[in-house]
């Protein structure tokens, strides 16, 4: 005799209900959602292709930071070689195999052990080889990842910056990868803007002008030979038109652009063009800023952004409140963008867009509605067809499978997973798979009632048969799907997911649910015969 | 009253005693797959190769003979257009891929070309580099996932049936790979979903008729090896056939009603169940027959215990 407690029944019955609730607010129109107390206004979150938007795809320059980052070691070396007056002939880095190399050679070898211990006490996670006077060193994996983390995490904090200041409502941002950004804007339809965004590093420095080396000017695009000496380099400033002036620009940084505090969008007194005007912050900002206009006083400077001069103004007088304006070659629209990109922060790394997807809205709503027909016929093949093989267990089932797909809803929008277009095609194959515990079931049961044992009995040796091929076969899927989520990303992630939860749902339905149905139905109907 | 019966009861297949002939034919097709797949090569998509696809909708019937050799004259790579719905919608597939600044060129001159008033549905870029992550990052999932259940299946039987189960995944897995380099289906992102659908349903349906297997080996400890599978394959017969044909209804309702794009996506999974379906009951199980299964082996499963005391 098959029986059920209570207890499950009515549990069951409970699940479903809540799944229904959490499930049917998806269904809603628009202006009957609103009206929806809040806790129930959560809908399936569409992915970018059904509700339409951009995705962009971006690789963070690791190698650039990685040089710079090796760059400065170099010149803290050369400082303490100096120093110690050991002999050098070369230093510097150099690439090898894609990967920044310090590199010394020294003039003795005696002096190995004193190179090494700079390099240790400046950077101990360098590993450095030695072969004869010269010493290598390169940075250890485990301090690369740990660096390539900090970079892309910091790069994605500005990413999200610059989007939030754009105005663009719910970007996802997330890691992909060792040095991938994925940026999805709904709702976007052309990103370009998006784009030159965040396509720019945005560093702002201030810089002294040489006074010994002169302004050279060219036309856009012709090729100058600039003679530059050390520590100084020449830059460009484009004046509008098809003048670029190259100013001699010492290296050496004055002031960033991060002690800024504020950025906003103003109009030149004197000649009415627009500029930003900048606020640094009151501590460490506006004091180097006074220090920097009191060093250059009635002397040109020049302000610098991602390798570019803005402008190369003269310091009039020395000013200590710590506003300042920058004035140059600007639209409307360009003042503000530099006003948002200096707000926002600048990035540690250039980034480089390697893949993008734009879905305009009325494609995403045509999958939207062709995958809900897709899904409806799907149910409605499925049912008949049980219904055609098993009569009214086959009713049951159609029952319990009904209840699956709202679970799947349910648990998709619970856990604020996206829905994908593969995802709806897993959908509808979760609707395929759904009954086959069921099919199981029955076969089993029609076995028993074959080898000549009593329905009634038949019914519970035919759940208890199949019970261990159903815990084998779903199991087996589950480990399958737990490590492709562990290992897979993006696409092979979200079919994970759905496939587990949706075998999850399909074990309970068939063990909570249609065994609830069936039991109920012959403990309503005992002298009813059993044909299935 | 009627019941579908979609196996009759109490078949005899003699599955066992034709493996020979079917191995040779499950063979043959997976060496055909594998020389496409090596000597052709799959049809990768804009996905893995780079370049650009647009979905547009054209405000008037275009000439596609003209558009055509317009975008070829721009050195964009290879120009594939396609025409959908009515004669204005149009799917552009430009094959170069580049990087930076030269997407966003690119971008504008396909948009110049074709001029003004033109609905821009999709527009995708696909830089060079991430195809061949994506399908390396797939291959180490699916290795790996394909380990683990290796693992559990041995763990849960023996370790011949975890062997049997992924060669017939295996086989699945080639020939499905096999359609995309032997017909002119383009293999995309999406593409690796419906593989991972086929391995799992077909993983799924494997277990089921082992699970018989084994149940059948404690059951009859006397009966010789080969009847016995092909007893299980009986057995377990109606059930196999009655899933798949629910699973292929479901997955052909997707192709019949799910529009363009989940229609590409469900064909070969449709295939994948078809093969998937064939591989567990002539492929996974009589393998077993050459991998010398241990048959008195204590039993510890107490459901199926009490039928085997004497």
């Amino acid at each position: 005799m098959l029986v059920v407690s209570r207890f499950r029944f009515t549990s069951a019955i409970i699940v479903c209900l809540f799944g229904l609730v959490f499930a049917f607010p998806s269904f809603l129109e628009q202006g009957t959602y609103d009206k929806l107390p809040s806790f129930l206004q959560h809908t399936v979150n569409l992915g970018l292709e059904l509700r339409g938007g951009s995705h962009i795809q971006l690789e963070v320059d690791l190698k650039t930071v990685e040089r710079e980052h090796q760059e400065s070691v170099v010149d803290e070396v050369r400082k303490q070689l100096r120093k110690q007056n050991i002999q050098y002939s070369r230093i510097g880095v150099q690439f090898r195999e894609n990967e920044p190399v310090i590199l010394v050679s020294l003039k003795s070898s005696n002096d190995v052990d004193a190179v090494k211990k700079i390099l240790f006490k400046i950077e101990k996670e360098l590993v450095i080889a030695v072969d004869g006077s010269d010493v290598t060193a390169t940075i250890s994996s485990v301090f690369a990842d740990r660096f390539a983390r900090k970079i892309v995490d910091e790069s994605i904090e500005v990413i999200r910056h610059r989007i939030d200041e754009s105005g663009t409502k719910e970007p996802t941002i997330l890691r992909q990868g060792t040095d991938r950004i994925v940026v999805q804007l709904p709702g976007v339809e052309d990103p370009s803007e998006m784009k030159r965004l965040l396509g720019k590093t945005a560093i702002l420095t201030f810089h002294g002008v040489d006074e010994e080396l002169k302004v050279v000017e060219a036309k856009v695009g012709e090729k100058v030979s600039l003679q530059s000496k050390p520590g100084v380099m020449y830059l460009p400033e484009e004046r509008g038109g098809d003048v670029v002036h190259y100013i001699p620009i010492k290296r050496q940084v004055s002031l960033t652009g991060k002690s800024l505090v504020d950025a906003q969008v103003s109009m030149d007194q004197r000649t009415g063009l627009p500029g930003v005007s900048i606020k640094f912050d009151s501590v460490e900002g506006t004091r180097k800023f006074a220090e920097l206009s009191a060093k250059y006083l009635k002397k040109q400077f020049a302000m610098v952004l991602d390798g570019k001069v803005l402008s190369a103004p003269v310091f009039q007088m020395v000013l200590t409140d710590g506003n300042a304006q920058i004035t140059g070659n600007f639209t409307m629209q360009s003042a503000t963008e530099l006003a948002l990109l200096l707000r926002a922060g600048s990035l540690p790394a250039p980034l480089k867009v390697i893949e993008e997807r734009n879905v305009g809205p009325s494609l995403g709503a045509d999958s939207i509605s062709a995958g809900k027909n897709a899904t409806i016929f799907a149910f409605l093949f499925v049912a008949l067809f049980m219904i055609a093989s098993y009569g009214k267990f086959g009713c049951f089932s159609v029952i319990a499978l009904f209840c699956n797909i709202i679970l799947l809803f349910a648990c998709l929008t619970l856990l604020g997973a996206t829905l994908t277009l593969p995802g709806i095609a897993g959908i509808a194959l979760t609707i395929g798979t759904a009954v086959d515990s069921n099919v199981l079931i029955y076969e089993r049961i029609r076995e028993e009632i074959r080898s000549g044992i009593k329905a009634f009995v038949a019914v519970s040796r035919g759940y208890k048969m199949a019970m261990m091929t159903i815990v084998d076969s779903n199991l087996t899927t589950l480990v399958g799907s737990i490590v492709l989520y562990e290992f897979g990303s993006g696409p092979i992630r979200g079919f994970a997911v759905t496939l587990a939860i949706g075998t999850l749902i399909s074990l309970f339905t068939t063990f909570a649910l249609t065994k609830s149905i069936i039991a109920y139905w012959i403990g309503k109907n005992k002298n009813a015969e059993i044909i299935i | 009253m009627f019941r579908l019966h979609l196996i009759p009861y109490g078949t005899k297949f003699d599955i066992i005693g034709k493996s020979k002939c079917i191995f040779f034919i499950a063979g043959v097709f997976v060496i055909t797959c594998f020389s496409f797949i090596i000597f052709k090569g799959m049809n990768y998509g804009i996905d893995f190769k780079g370049g650009y696809i647009f979905e547009v909708t054209m405000p008037t019937d275009p000439d596609i003979q003209e558009l055509r050799n317009t975008l070829n004259s721009l050195d964009l790579g290879e120009v594939a257009i396609q025409q959908f719905g009515t004669n204005r919608d149009l799917m552009l597939k430009l094959e170069k891929s580049e990087e930076g600044e030269g997407q966003a060129t690119a971008i504008k001159t396909v948009k110049n070309v074709l001029g003004d008033n033109v609905v821009y549905k999709r527009i995708e870029t696909v830089g060079p580099k991430v195809g061949g992550e994506l399908v390396s990052n797939a291959v180490k999932a699916v290795a790996f996932a394909l380990i683990a259940m290796l693992l559990y299946i041995a763990v849960r039987f023996e370790w011949q049936f975890g062997i049997c189960a992924v060669a017939a995944l295996f086989h699945d897995c080639a020939i499905i790979f096999g359609m995309f380099a032997i017909f002119p289906m383009e293999f995309g992102e999406t593409s690796i979903t419906a593989v991972l659908l086929t391995a799992s349903y077909s993983i799924n349906d494997t277990v089921v008729i082992f699970d018989r297997i084994r149940e059948n080996l404690r059951r009859f400890k006397k009966m010789d090896l080969g009847e016995l599978i092909n007893l299980s394959l009986n057995e377990t017969l109606s059930r196999t056939t009655l899933t798949a044909t629910t699973t292929v209804l479901a997955v052909l309702s997707l192709y019949l009603f799910g529009g363009r794009t989940i229609a590409t996506l469900a064909l070969p999974i449709i295939v994948g169940i078809i093969v998937g379906t064939f591989s567990s009951i002539f492929v996974a199980s009589p393998l077993l027959m050459f991998l010398n299964i241990k048959r008195d082996k204590e039993i510890k499963d107490t459901t199926v215990a009490n039928i085997n005391i004497k």
